[in-house]
């Protein structure tokens, strides 16, 4: 293994900075995965569920609006996901490239 | 998926369709067509110019814009079986149409958290390079080769059947040249323009198909007052199934199929190569990062717009209007036609001619993305990787420009034959093939350590002849097609069955791996992922 990928490996800063993106992109990955497989379960197995409108005033039914619901949450998870990282990922991998790259010259 | 697609062909067999009743050619649809080809050709020739290198030809120098990209890939992704396809599915099935729409945007936060940004990190053109980082080249670059190309060429034969029928009923020319102009045109694209005019290609197409699927949707609001309620009220009014429209279970009757269904739209889009293509025509991971944000933020509003649309049509696309033949009942043009006679049904021939000159735009650059992505899988993973590893530059591009005419060829004369098919099946199947093959190859890959190229290769293989397999033991190949009483493997979608294959086939093979090669490969994946973390590297792979 090259040596600078070494001094990240053995860093625990770059350990760190794995774990807490991983634990945040697992973690929205299992909010789509539950919205999405609860869509499809309604549909799969209690479609009546889904039939029925809204309230007596309208036509739109709660499948209609979980479809809609299930679009929406997955743009705001992809946003939520993309503002975190480049304000705090991006941010702690440079540093840590930096710091990284720099002992790796001096030795 | 629609057995009355046999029909469309009949249907379209009829010399006069409702909005050319007097057999005149669509002057403003044409007129906007040669525009749109017009500034098509005039970006190939400058992006001919400036594609020097390998890096330009496949990935755009890696100069595209996260904003950019973004766009491109929702146009990658917004085909025509997603604008004319759902609508047709919504037309048909009602609410089940819908998962459609939900699955496909479901599918974009999974691309995202997973794998765009290790991708970009890893890999130089094609997700082969990413996952033969640490494994061997040659079988593994084989192995995705072959996942690729099922893939396009299954997408493409749907996209041309699409095509070939839009054209027949506007321009009134014939299928089979119709097919012949949209090959010649996006082989042209390909190999003069490479990723560059194809990317541009898609910019164009995808502001179009946005702007058109507002206005569409906003004048079908208008119609009913700026009520979504109003055009449910419709909608059910004039469906022969009434109410029923609204209820889950036309399309999927059972449990099985909704879920597998469902897994197919969720993984499949981490699994078409020409989206995963995508993501190494930017600078770095946040540029690809960014990407997926906008890609997911136009397809989410374009599919809200859909539900719009779809219950549009079945209120307004009637029997009266004219959008029936008379004698057999049948949509004119086959039902994939429902969101175009929505068009003319809310804005007359002009609108007609606007909406389809967007359709055709959108076919062209989806096809011409799926060539480029197929002529990187032979010319980049196979031959510069697997059969010629000293080719030179020169070389590797010339073999991609000959691998898109030959691609071409292929797609016109499969487009030719599979005229009179179901076109929906094709393109599910493409996506079955992504979310059962090429998806957990690219996944495991960079995920678990203990993969081993021979696990990758049984799980693989494991995973493309249960997909294959069932699809044509199934009730629409067995059946529909084939003819067969009843069908040997019992469901439509058999993603949930593939990936189960896949996954086990690739986790026995790498468990029960004790080679000396497989400890190699696993002492290999710390190194990987320190570079799929951090992009260490990375620059280096993509300066050529």
């Amino acid at each position: 293994m090259h040596d600078l990928y070494r001094l990240i490996d053995a860093d625990p800063e770059f350990h760190a900075l794995q774990r807490a993106r991983s634990r945040f992109s697992w973690g929205l990955l299992a909010c789509v995965f539950v919205a999405f497989y609860s869509f499809l379960s309604v549909i799969a197995f209690a479609p009546t569920w889904f039939s029925r409108p809204l309230n007596a005033h309208t036509m739109v039914t709660t499948g209609i609006a979980a479809g809609v619901a299930v679009i929406l949450f997955s743009v705001v998870l992809t946003a939520w996901y993309v503002w975190r990282a480049n304000r705090e990922f991006d941010v702690r991998n440079q540093v840590l490239l930096a710091r990284l790259k720099q002992r790796a010259t001096t030795r | 998926m629609r057995p009355r697609a046999s029909l469309l062909a009949a249907g379209l067999l009829l010399p006069t369709a409702a909005h050319a009743a007097d057999g005149a050619v669509n002057k403003l649809a044409v007129a906007m067509f040669l525009g749109f080809v017009g500034i098509t050709l005039a970006i190939t020739f400058w992006a001919a110019r400036r594609t020097r290198t390998t890096h330009d030809f496949y990935a755009a120098g890696g100069r595209i814009t996260g904003f950019q990209n973004g766009l491109a890939i929702a146009g990658d992704f917004m085909s025509a079986a997603t604008f004319l396809g759902i609508s047709a599915l919504m037309f048909e099935h009602g609410f089940d149409g819908l998962i459609y729409a939900v699955g496909g945007v479901a599918g974009w936060p999974l691309v995202l958290f997973l794998l765009a940004e290790r991708l970009k990190n890893l890999g130089k053109y094609t997700f082969a390079d990413a996952v033969s980082l640490r494994l061997q080249a040659k079988p593994i670059r084989s192995l995705a080769a072959t996942g690729s190309l099922c893939a396009v060429v299954l997408y493409l034969i749907g996209q041309m059947v699409g095509a070939g029928k839009l054209v027949e009923v506007l321009f009134h020319l014939d299928y089979d040249y119709a097919v012949c102009v949209i090959g010649g045109l996006m082989v042209f694209y390909v190999s003069f323009g490479g990723m560059i005019a194809t990317t541009w290609v898609q910019i164009i197409k995808a502001s179009l198909l946005l702007a058109g699927g507002s206005l569409l949707a906003f004048l079908v609001y208008r119609h009913f007052n700026y009520s979504f309620d109003a055009i449910l009220r419709g909608a059910v009014a004039n469906h022969p199934r009434g109410i029923e429209l609204l209820e889950p279970g036309h399309l999927v009757r059972d449990p099985v199929s909704a879920i597998s269904l469902g897994t197919t739209l969720l993984l499949g889009t981490a699994g078409l190569p020409h989206i995963l293509m995508r993501f190494f025509t930017v600078a770095d991971a946040p540029a690809a990062r960014r990407s997926v944000l906008f890609a997911t933020g136009f397809i989410g509003y374009f599919y809200l717009l859909i539900f719009v649309l779809g219950f549009g049509a079945v209120a307004l696309v009637t029997h009266d209007g004219g959008y029936f033949d008379p004698k057999t009942n049948v949509m004119i043009g086959g039902t994939n036609m429902a969101a175009i006679h929505l068009a003319h049904a809310i804005g007359g021939d002009a609108f007609l001619g606007f909406m389809s000159a967007v359709c055709f735009a959108t076919i062209l650059a989806v096809v011409s993305g799926l060539t480029l992505s197929g002529a990187s899988a032979i010319s980049h993973d196979l031959y510069a990787n697997v059969f010629n590893p000293h080719a030179t530059e020169q070389e590797v591009v010339r073999i991609s420009k000959i691998t898109a005419l030959v691609l071409g060829v292929i797609a016109v004369s499969l487009g030719l034959v599979f005229e009179h098919q179901n076109v929906a099946y094709m393109v599910q199947l493409a996506f079955a093939i992504g979310a059962s093959v090429n998806f957990p190859l690219l996944f495991l890959s960079m995920y678990w350590r203990d993969l081993t190229t021979w696990g990758a290769l049984l799980g693989g293989i494991m995973g493309l002849t249960t997909a294959v397999g069932g699809i044509i033991l199934g009730p629409t190949v067995w059946v529909e097609v084939l003819h067969h009483a009843a069908p040997i493997f019992p469901y439509k979608y058999p993603t949930l069955f593939a990936l189960a294959a896949s996954f086990s086939g690739s986790l026995v093979g790498s468990l029960l791996d004790r080679s000396p090669q497989a400890s190699a490969e696993r002492a290999a994946f710390a190194a990987q992922f320190v570079r799929s973390q951090t992009g260490l590297g990375a620059e280096a792979a993509s300066v050529h």
